[in-house]
């Protein structure tokens, strides 16, 4: 009885896609890599919300978009533990968390001052060489570009 | 190979390479073959590699392809503020296959992306140079007959050390023995260490190789250069551990040999050198062979 008296930090959608436990931190990086700065559906985010999982945690709401496997993967560099709610008439139909893709193009950027990518136009490329503890390995100067040093262009 | 270029070591596979080494003992016979007669190479050198670049150029020119290029980057247009991508679109429809130095790590592969011709990497920054590992190959195999249970010293920087790296990665894949020998700043990095447990290949590390050198079939030396010193003291202690004197080599095996990827300094006595032993000036000649190799082989001459 208490789960309906509490009230949502932000409103529920009729159809679309519900994006949870996204580290708060990297809420707008979330946003930047699934390009949700450039459409025109309704979005509604919230951050800073309580996690007992991550501290703070931020959550995105979109009505009516649904995502490939694909194309929702690219985010499980920065969120990691994500976890994806399809909505159809305010009910959840489907959930899935997010995993780690075998390789990602243009998300993160090469940790090696010294790379190519970042001295010339081009698009990054990175084999994922450990899931777990993020390392990416660049295809252009075979560096490893771990967690730690991950920044997203 | 990948593409028809050549950008990495790791991108041939063993058969490929075994293969090559096999045409640049063809090479080696008969080095002045004109199979390139009417074919034109371009050597974009956009830092200066003296050494490397004569080397294609011998392995080039008696074959008798000809020759277009620069020595570095400051002669083209690259100081004009020219791309790496418009550089390699102009030079690609000049030449039939292209060999680049450049000092920016992963730019072979971006050429090799770019071009429609084959591009040979001839060394990016501190990534690859896979000629060097090729020829490395050639003068291990020609003077061990086989690249089969060999024990390896690397001496010298094993931190920075491209050369050392490449031809770690490329002799894991014979049953092959390594020891490093280098002061503690310059030591073998964790990542090649846990490549050789994983393939259960066996290594030691020593700071010096005073009383293990007898062990040795292969000793391939580099250089420990000061600038890698984060401490200066550290250096002064160290620089006389690494350097390779003729009476060390007393009573080493007969069929043992120093290589070294040159140029050298002072890391070799000039002692050594009339030592039989010692083979750093015919592995440079056998980069000519292996090159001839490689380049023909990428055009599908051979």
């Amino acid at each position: 009885m208490k789960e309906t008296k509490k009230q949502l930090s932000v409103s529920a959608i009729e159809n679309g896609t519900v994006i949870d436990h996204i580290p708060a931190s990297n809420l707008f990086n979330v946003i930047q890599i699934l390009g949700l700065d450039k459409i025109d559906n309704q979005i509604t985010f919230g951050t800073n919300l309580e996690s007992k999982k991550l501290g703070r945690k931020a959550i995105i709401k979109l009505a009516g978009i649904y995502f490939e496997d694909d194309d929702i993967n690219r985010i499980a560099l920065v969120a990691p533990e994500a976890n994806l709610n399809i909505i159809k008439d305010y009910e959840v139909v489907e959930k899935s968390i997010v995993k780690v893709p075998d390789y990602i193009a243009g998300i993160a950027k090469c940790v090696n001052p010294k790379c190519i990518t970042n001295f010339e136009d081009v698009k990054t490329k990175f084999k994922v060489v450990s899931k777990k503890n993020v390392a990416l390995k660049c295809h252009y100067c075979e560096k490893i570009t771990d967690q730690e040093h991950l920044v997203i262009v | 190979m990948n593409n028809k270029s050549l950008v990495s070591i790791d991108d041939i596979s063993t058969e490929e390479m075994v293969s090559i080494l096999d045409l640049a003992k063809e090479f080696e016979k008969d080095p002045g073959q004109n199979l390139l007669g009417n074919k034109v190479i371009a050597t974009l050198f956009f830092e200066p590699s003296t050494r490397t670049r004569l080397s294609f150029e011998s392995a080039i020119s008696r074959l008798g392809g000809k020759i277009v290029g620069f020595t570095d980057a400051s002669s083209s247009s690259v100081t004009k503020g020219e791309s790496l991508n418009d550089t390699i679109r102009t030079v690609n429809n000049y030449s039939d296959l292209i060999v680049m130095r450049h000092p920016i790590e992963g730019s072979a592969r971006l050429a090799s992306e770019i071009s429609d011709v084959p591009i040979v990497n001839a060394g990016d920054g501190a990534n690859q140079h896979p000629t060097q590992t090729m020829l490395d190959l050639y003068s291990i195999r020609k003077t061990q007959g086989s690249l089969d249970n060999l024990n390896i010293f690397l001496v010298g920087d094993l931190k920075y050390g491209r050369t050392v790296h490449s031809l770690l990665m490329a002799m894991s894949r014979w049953n092959t023995t390594f020891n490093f020998i280098s002061p503690e700043e310059l030591k073998m990095p964790v990542e090649y260490k846990l490549y050789l447990d994983k393939l259960g290949l066996k290594y030691y590390e020593h700071s010096d190789f005073s009383n293990i050198i007898n062990e040795a079939d292969i000793i391939y030396m580099t250089r420990v250069q000061k600038e890698r010193f984060s401490d200066p003291m550290e250096y002064e202690k160290v620089k006389n551990v690494y350097v390779l004197r003729n009476s060390m080599l007393a009573n080493t095996k007969d069929n043992m040999r120093v290589l070294h990827p040159l140029p050298r300094v002072n890391e070799i006595h000039t002692d050594v050198d009339a030592n039989k032993k010692s083979y750093y000036f015919e592995q440079a000649l056998n980069g000519v062979f292996t090159r001839q190799a490689i380049l023909t082989r990428l055009l599908g001459l051979k």
